[in-house]
C-alpha cells in the first residue's frame, strides 16, 4: 500500500502553526484563567475576543440571511446557486462565534443560563436568544445537504416544507441581533467617544452587516473558486455588489446625519488618535467601496470585484474594532492592546473556519454541478470565465 | 423602605478604617492599594488631601441589573443592589455598562465572580448598619433611610453654606442612587464623570428594546407578504406564458 505524504505548502504550514499556537493558548486559558491570556482588566473588560470574534464574526456571517431572503422571500432564483455556500459560511460563522464566546465568558459552563434565567430588559439577553435561535435555523437550513448525502428522504421533505417559515424566522432573528450588537453600546453614552456614539447605532450595525454579507459571499466564492478549481459566478456576484453599494450609501447618509445631529465637526477635524481611526474607517470602509462598487467595470471584473469587496470587509472589521475598542480608550485610559495569546485564539478561530468550510465543501454537495451551470449561462448569454484564466491572471 | 448611605467628604479623615472593616466582612486581604478591585469593595482615594471613599452607588434603577442577560443583579426592596454569582455567566456587560465603573472581576480565578459592595445586605436585613459605616470614627458615613438622608444632607448644606458645595451627588445622577455624597466642591473634581445623564442609563436601551415585539409582528407579516406577492407574480407569469403558447398554437392550427 502506498502512503501519501501530504505536501506542506505555505498556507498549510501557516495553518498548522496557528493551530499549534491556538491549542497552546486554549490550554492556558482553561488552566490559568482570563487574566493569564488576555490584557483585559477591570478598566477594559471587553477586548479583541468581543470586538473581533463576536462583533465581526456575527457581522461577517450576515451573507446567510441576505442571500436566503433574496432567494426565498424576493424569489430571485438566480442567487440559488450561491445560497448553499452562503448558508454554510453563516452557519460556521455562528458556530465559531459560540466557540469564541466559550473562551471569553468567565463561566463558560453557564452559557445556557439565558434559556431559563430571563431578563428581557437586557440587550445581551436578546442577543443570546437570537444567536441561539438563528444558529438552530441555520443548522436546519443547512441540514438538507447532509440528508441528501446520506439519502434520507423523509427529513429532507419535512425541512423543505418548512423552508419559508425558517427563512422568515432567520431574517427576523438576524435583523434583531445584528442591530442589537450595536444597541449593546447604547447604554454607555458617557463612555463611548462621541464620534461613535449615536442613537442610530443599531441601524448602522444592521446596514453595515447587510453590506458586508454579500462582500463575504464574494470573497468566499473567489477563494473557493481557486481552491476547488471552479468557475466564478461573476454575473451573480456583481449584482450582489449592488446590494453592498446601496447598503453602504444608506449607511453613509445615516453617518453624515449623525455628524450633523451630534455636531461632531470639532471631533473629526482635530488631529488625534480617534479622528485618524475614524477617517481611515470612513474613507476606506465606506466611501472607497461605494466608489469602487458603483463602477460597473470594476463590478464585472473578477479581481476588481474581489479587491473592492475585500476593502468593504476590512472597513467593516475596522468599524467594529473602533466601536468596541478605540471608542473606549479615551474614557478608560487603559491603553488596551491584545496580548499575543488573545491574537492566536482569534487566528485559531479564523483558521478553524477555513478548515471546516474546506472539509464540508469537499464532502457535501454545496456547490451545484458545474456543467449545468455553464450550459445555463451560455444559453443566457453570460460570459463564462474558465478557471485557467483565473490562474493566468494570477501569474 | 429604602436605605442608603450618605458620605460626607468634608468629614473623612483618611484613616482607612472603612476599608479594613469591609475587607474583614468579605474575608479579603488588607491592601495598601486604596483602589476598588476584586479584593476591595470600598476604597478611600486621596485627591491631594481630599479623601473620597468609593463604593457601589446602589442606583435606584441599576444599569448593571438592566444589562445583565440572566438577571444576576437585583435591586432589593431595602435598597442594596445584590449580585448572585450562581446565575452569572461572566459576560462582563455589567462592568462595561456601569456608569460608575463599580463591578470588578476576579481575572485570575478559573471560576471568576464579579465583585462589588452589597451595602452589607445580610447585616441590614438583621437590623444592623453596614460594616464600613460602623467602623467610621469620623461619622463621614451615615446609614439610614434614603429620604431622611436627603433631608439630613439639605440641612447640612443650609446650616454650613460656606463648607458645602450646594449639590447632593446621587440625588438625580443616573436616575438617582442610594449612596449620596456631600463635598466642598463639585464631585466632578473628585474623580466622578462630568457627563453623567440624570436619567437611568437603561432608558437608552429600553427605547430600542421596546420596539422589538412590534418589529417581530410587522416584520414577519411584511416578509410573508413579499413572499406571497413574488410567488404569485411568478405563477401568473408562468400562466401567461402558457396562455400565449396556447394562443400561438391555436393560431398556427387555424392558419393551417
Amino acid at each position: 500500500m502506498k502512503i501519501k505524504i501530504p505536501k506542506l505548502t505555505f498556507w498549510s504550514s501557516v495553518f498548522w502553526i496557528i493551530v499549534a499556537l491556538g491549542i497552546y493558548s486554549t490550554i492556558l486559558r482553561f488552566t490559568k484563567g482570563l487574566g493569564a491570556v488576555t490584557n483585559l482588566s477591570d478598566e477594559f473588560p471587553w477586548g479583541l475576543w468581543i470586538g473581533f470574534d463576536v462583533l465581526c464574526g456575527v457581522g461577517l456571517a450576515a451573507g446567510g440571511f441576505v442571500i436566503a431572503a433574496a432567494v426565498y422571500i424576493f424569489n430571485l432564483e438566480e442567487y440559488k446557486s450561491i445560497l448553499p455556500s452562503a448558508i454554510l459560511t453563516a452557519f460556521l460563522g455562528y458556530l465559531l462565534v459560540i466557540i469564541a464566546l466559550l473562551f471569553d465568558l468567565g463561566k463558560p459552563w453557564n452559557i445556557w443560563h439565558p434559556i431559563i434565567m430571563w431578563n428581557p430588559e437586557s440587550v445581551m439577553f436578546e442577543v443570546a436568544w437570537c444567536v441561539m435561535l438563528y444558529t438552530t435555523v441555520l443548522a436546519l437550513e443547512f441540514s438538507p445537504f447532509i440528508f441528501q448525502k446520506f439519502k434520507l428522504e423523509k427529513p429532507q421533505k419535512i425541512i423543505k416544507s418548512l423552508t419559508i417559515p425558517l427563512v422568515v424566522a432567520g431574517v427576523i432573528l438576524s435583523t434583531l441581533h445584528q442591530s442589537s450588537l450595536g444597541s449593546l453600546y447604547l447604554i454607555v453614552p458617557e463612555k463611548l467617544y462621541p464620534i461613535w456614539y449615536s442613537s442610530n447605532l443599531p441601524y448602522l450595525f444592521f446596514l453595515s452587516a447587510v453590506a458586508v454579507g454579500p462582500a463575504m459571499v464574494t470573497i468566499e466564492s473567489y477563494l473557493s473558486s481557486r481552491a476547488f478549481k471552479r468557475e466564478i459566478e461573476i454575473h451573480i456576484l456583481s449584482k450582489l455588489a449592488k446590494v453592498t453599494a446601496v447598503a453602504l450609501m444608506v449607511y453613509l447618509v445615516l453617518k453624515i446625519q449623525d455628524i450633523i445631529k451630534y455636531n461632531l465637526f470639532s471631533y473629526i477635524f482635530t488631529l488625534n488618535y480617534e479622528a485618524i481611526m475614524f477617517w481611515i474607517e470612513f474613507a476606506f470602509g465606506v466611501i472607497l467601496p461605494i466608489i469602487l462598487l458603483a463602477n460597473s467595470r470594476i463590478r464585472s471584473s473578477k479581481k476588481g470585484l474581489f479587491i473592492a469587496q475585500l476593502i468593504t470587509v476590512l472597513g467593516f472589521i475596522l468599524n467594529r474594532l473602533n466601536v468596541s475598542i478605540t471608542a473606549l480608550e479615551n474614557y478608560t485610559q487603559a491603553n488596551y492592546f491584545p496580548k499575543w495569546t488573545e491574537i492566536t485564539v482569534t487566528l485559531f478561530m479564523v483558521a478553524l473556519g477555513f478548515a471546516l468550510f474546506r472539509f464540508i465543501a469537499k464532502h457535501l454537495p454545496i456547490f451545484p454541478p458545474e456543467v449545468s451551470e455553464k450550459r445555463k449561462l451560455l444559453t443566457e448569454g453570460f460570459e463564462v470565465i474558465s478557471i485557467k484564466e483565473v490562474f493566468k491572471e494570477q501569474t | 423602605m429604602k436605605y442608603g448611605i450618605l458620605i460626607d467628604i468634608t468629614r473623612c479623615i483618611g484613616c482607612y478604617a472603612c476599608e479594613e472593616a469591609c475587607a474583614q466582612r468579605w474575608g479579603n486581604p488588607i491592601t495598601e492599594a486604596h483602589k476598588l478591585s476584586s479584593i476591595q469593595n470600598t476604597a478611600v482615594i486621596d485627591y491631594n488631601g481630599v479623601y473620597v471613599s468609593r463604593l457601589c452607588m446602589h442606583c435606584e434603577k441599576p444599569t448593571c441589573a438592566s444589562a445583565c442577560p440572566v438577571g444576576a443583579f437585583q435591586k432589593t426592596s431595602l435598597g442594596p443592589v445584590i449580585y448572585d454569582p450562581s446565575k452569572c455567566l461572566g459576560c462582563r456587560y455589567c462592568m462595561q455598562a456601569c456608569p460608575f465603573d463599580i463591578p470588578k472581576y476576579q481575572w485570575d480565578k478559573l471560576n471568576p465572580k464579579v465583585t462589588k459592595c452589597d451595602m452589607c445586605y445580610e447585616r441590614i436585613k438583621a437590623g444592623n448598619v453596614p460594616a464600613c459605616v460602623e467602623a467610621c470614627p469620623a461619622e463621614a458615613r451615615t446609614f439610614g433611610k434614603r429620604d431622611e438622608l436627603i433631608e439630613e444632607a439639605k440641612r447640612r448644606i443650609n446650616e454650613n453654606p460656606e463648607t458645602y458645595y450646594p449639590h447632593i451627588f446621587g440625588l438625580k445622577e443616573a436616575g438617582g442612587t442610594s449612596v449620596l455624597y456631600l463635598a466642598d466642591r463639585p464631585m466632578q473634581k473628585l474623580g466622578f464623570k462630568a457627563n453623567l445623564p440624570e436619567v437611568p442609563l437603561s432608558l437608552f436601551t429600553e427605547q430600542i428594546m421596546s420596539k422589538i415585539p412590534g418589529y417581530i409582528f410587522w416584520g414577519g407579516t411584511l416578509l410573508f407578504g413579499i413572499w406571497w406577492i413574488t410567488k404569485r407574480r411568478d405563477e401568473v407569469q408562468r400562466l401567461q406564458r402558457k396562455l400565449k403558447e396556447m394562443e400561438e398554437n391555436n393560431k398556427k392550427e387555424n392558419g393551417k
